[in-house]
């Protein structure tokens, strides 16, 4: 693990070659830059990608490190937890999520350096929930307009997919070639066929033939800790050596604890530990993408006098509406070897239930997906969910290789007292640490009940015995909401916070509902569509 | 419940691919100090570490492996001392170190209070009868009092124990993992399909 920060001194880690630099444009504290952007995950990455690109001055801050994956990650599930945020949270309510390695990350690239790479697209009617299908909110964005941030996201990432997918309105062929289909996969295809419902390979952001200096996919399945060939498109080999290229500066190990605000109600740039001390950026703009749980954190620890209850939170609304996805499971014991270590976990999929409107008894959707856990990962399944230790441990663990299941992403609904809140506690930095507090809607168990019914029978026909089910939560959202109306929402359209005009969000945390999908294509399609946005806004002189 | 580990893969050890591409260099530097840099004990007394040590015993026992068995508690003991956490704990309950501290004496306490002795001195089926009564939270001893029993066992200590035991070569190897695979992955995926540097099964069910 780097103790201290490498990209610095004009010059920043070249994530393609051990040991290696790129050069890299600085900037000082005391110059004002057009944005200081909080976070370089799947929306901070993009944008600042997007914004240099268009020609603005750009410092984006991580308190992760900045990893060269081919010398800095090993193939082993512990090690690997340092890609993870691992500073103390409090989780309540009637479902406590488990936060840590289940759902967030800390390095330049954020969440996406470790993220499984399953890449959709929300049925365009999802962003239309409350007019087109009777339930939640709308988004502020249309459609159309989304799908088109998608092509260019998909295209932008060489997403590995089939050439006709099947559900939804037509869209093109994927850039590169579906991934080959793994057992794990193939159980899958043989549940779905057998209830008569379609599969496909799952698009995913991990390439299947070369692209400049990264490799293809090797099929060595430690994607969740981090791709040690480069074949994944994490932020950290896509849109960060891009946004440096364009002259945009990363700062790694970089600690945003306040964002600072002036006489005239605006921000005027931001507080950052690094290298053991406090230092203050100044900056036009400030854009915050801490994902679901820093964001509001960072906002709410950001009250000053002028607003005592946290910045842009004029609606009272920040932190609230937080969402999880539900992420129930089923496995079961085959007599084929199955060996699920091999290849990215999710290689197929099955979106049937995100886009049929009759057969289920809740409003939502969910997508349901092939799986691979490692061992550490797969033990604290079995002992989490059936509670087994002793050698009925060990003698469980040993089927690992004839064990395969199906595993949901689903809808959460929104709902105002799902949120993040600041615990009295402080960190190592002396802020007040984020508590989370989420309880399951009716809704949302009807959908994760009605998921469990059906993939089970789906393992069964597959030829599965033994079959049990288990419960998860994966991926974060809500939190700071955009929307039409600043009574209700924290930002506009474009991440433009409502209460102060040169304050932006950019992440997971402005999902008004979630879908059934995995959110991080729809989180870049969505900064590309912010920094266009931004763009045009500085040309008509409305920034 | 039975005491004997079905072995499914005897000739295969994960450590044979140690010089061969499926590894790499930070791969096995992180794996030789697994191996060969046990930390010792930093953080834990000597009597916390002894209970721990006979917990670990009952929750992965390790017949199997009289002379050289997987080491646990020093990683946990380590783990502690850094105290790295999991970056999230449930309400009502204490900090990490402090949820171990007193969980472990309460696991002691609950022993006494059930058996009339430590957690030590009780054969292995009291053990597991402390151990059992514990992960379902039907306890006696007043020592839980603002621990739960339950999420102390279920999300620090059973977790906190597969999670070393199953970091370690000789779980992947019993289990027939690939184990660690770069350079190298995998090129056959299919059903029944096997590169020869996987395991190969010997006894199914
Ligand atoms: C195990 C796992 C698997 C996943 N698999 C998938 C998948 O297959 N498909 C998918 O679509 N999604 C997946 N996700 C979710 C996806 O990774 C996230 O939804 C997405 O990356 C969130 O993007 P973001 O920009 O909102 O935040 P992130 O990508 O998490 O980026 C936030 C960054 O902000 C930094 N940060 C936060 N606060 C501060 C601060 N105060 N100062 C400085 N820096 C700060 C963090 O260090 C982090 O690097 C997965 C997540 C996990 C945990
Ligand atoms: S399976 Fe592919 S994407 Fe996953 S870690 Fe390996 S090379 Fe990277």
């Amino acid at each position: 693990m780097p103790a201290s920060p490498r990209a610095k001194d004009g010059r920043a880690p070249d994530v393609f070659r051990p040991g290696g630099w790129i050069p890299m444009r600085c900037r000082r504290d005391e110059d004002e830059v057009d944005f200081a952007i909080v976070g370089t995950g799947a929306g901070g990455g993009t944008l600042a990608c997007k914004l240099a690109e268009a020609g603005f001055s750009v410092v984006a801050l991580d308190a992760g490190p900045y990893w060269r994956p081919l010398e800095d990650f090993a193939s082993d599930e512990y090690e690997q937890r340092k890609l993870f945020w691992l500073g103390e949270r409090i989780t309540g309510g009637d479902d406590p999520v488990q936060l840590g390695d289940n759902n967030s990350g800390q390095s330049v690239g954020g969440s996406t350096v470790h993220f499984q790479m399953v890449s959709l697209r929300f049925r365009p009617d999802r962003f239309k929930a409350r007019s087109r299908l009777g339930y939640a909110v709308d988004w502020p964005i249309e459609p159309e307009e989304m799908w088109r941030y998608y092509d260019l996201t998909e295209d932008a990432l060489k997403i590995a997919g089939p050439v006709n997918y099947p559900w939804g309105p037509p869209r093109g062929r994927y850039p590169y070639r579906q991934h080959e289909m793994n057992a794990a996969g193939l159980i899958l295809a043989r549940g779905c066929e057998a209830l008569g419902v379609k599969w496909a390979a799952t698009p995913l952001a991990t390439i299947s033939a070369p692209r400049g200096k990264a490799h293809p996919c090797v099929y060595r399945g430690f994607c969740k800790f981090g791709c040690s060939t480069n074949a994944k498109q994490s932020a950290l080999v896509t849109w960060i050596p891009w946004a440096i290229e364009a002259g945009a500066e990363i700062r790694d190990l970089a600690m945003v604890g306040r964002i600072e605000v002036g006489p005239h109600g605006k921000v005027t740039g931001l507080e950052y530990h690094r290298e053991g001390q406090w230092r203050r950026q100044r900056a036009k703009n400030v854009v915050v993408a801490g994902y679901a749980i820093e964001t509001p954190r960072l906002l709410l620890n950001s009250a000053c006098p002028q607003f005592p209850d946290g910045l842009a939170n004029g609606s009272g609304k920040v932190g609230k509406f937080f969402m999880v996805q539900s992420n129930h499971a089923v496995y079961g014991t085959f007599d084929e070897e199955i060996r699920w270590y091999k290849a990215p976990p999710s290689l197929a999929i099955c979106e049937h239930w995100n886009y049929a409107e009759t057969g289920k008894d809740f409003p939502g959707g969910y997508a349901f997906m092939s799986q691979g856990p490692l061992p550490i990962e797969w033990a604290g399944t079995i002992t989490g969910q059936r509670g087994l230790w002793g050698m009925e441990l060990r003698n469980e663990m040993a089927k690992y290789n004839h064990q395969a299941g199906l595993k949901i992403v689903g809808e959460v609904l929104p709902q105002e007292k799902n949120r993040v809140e600041l615990a009295g506690e402080t960190d190592e930095y002396g802020l007040r640490i984020p508590r989370v507090v989420f309880s399951y809607g009716e809704e949302d168990r009807k959908l994760y009940r009605h998921s469990i019914r059906f993939m089970s029978a789906a393992l069964e026909a597959a030829g599965g015995r033994d079959i049990w089910s288990a419960e998860d939560t994966a991926h974060l959202g809500g939190t700071c909401r955009m929307g039409s109306s600043p009574n209700d929402s924290v930002t506009n359209a474009d991440g433009r916070c409502w209460d102060i005009p040169n304050l932006w969000i950019c992440d997971g945390s402005l999902f008004p509902t979630v879908a059934g999908v995995n959110p991080s294509l729809t989180i870049q399609a969505l900064a590309w569509r912010i920094g266009d946005r931004i763009r045009e806004l500085g040309r008509r002189g409305e920034l | 419940m039975s005491e004997r580990f079905h072995e499914r893969f005897p000739d295969y050890d994960v450590l044979d691919k140690w010089d061969s591409p499926s590894w790499n260099d930070q791969t096995r530097a992180v794996v030789n100090r697994r191996l060969h840099q046990v930390p010792d004990r930093r953080f834990l007394s000597e009597a916390e570490w002894q209970i721990l040590e006979a917990v670990c015993e009952r929750l992965i026992p390790q017949p199997d492996r009289r002379d050289r068995p997987v080491p646990i508690v020093p990683f946990i003991d380590e783990k502690l001392f850094k105290n790295q956490g999991d970056g999230y704990r449930f309400e009502a309950m204490p900090p990490m170190r402090d949820a171990w501290r007193r969980g472990i004496a309460a696991i002691d306490d609950e022993a006494r209070a059930r058996w009339g002795g430590g957690f030590r001195e009780l054969p292995a089926n009291q053990q597991d009868a402390v151990l059992r009564a514990i992960q379902h939270n039907d306890t006696r001893s007043a020592a839980w009092q603002g621990l739960s029993a339950k999420r102390f066992f279920s999300n620090l200590l059973l977790r906190e124990v597969v999670s070393v035991y199953y970091a370690h070569p000789a779980a992947w190897s019993e289990i027939g993992f690939g184990g660690p695979a770069s350079p190298r992955g995998y090129v056959r995926l299919g059903f029944d399909r096997r590169d020869s540097w996987e395991a190969e099964e010997r006894y199914a069910r």
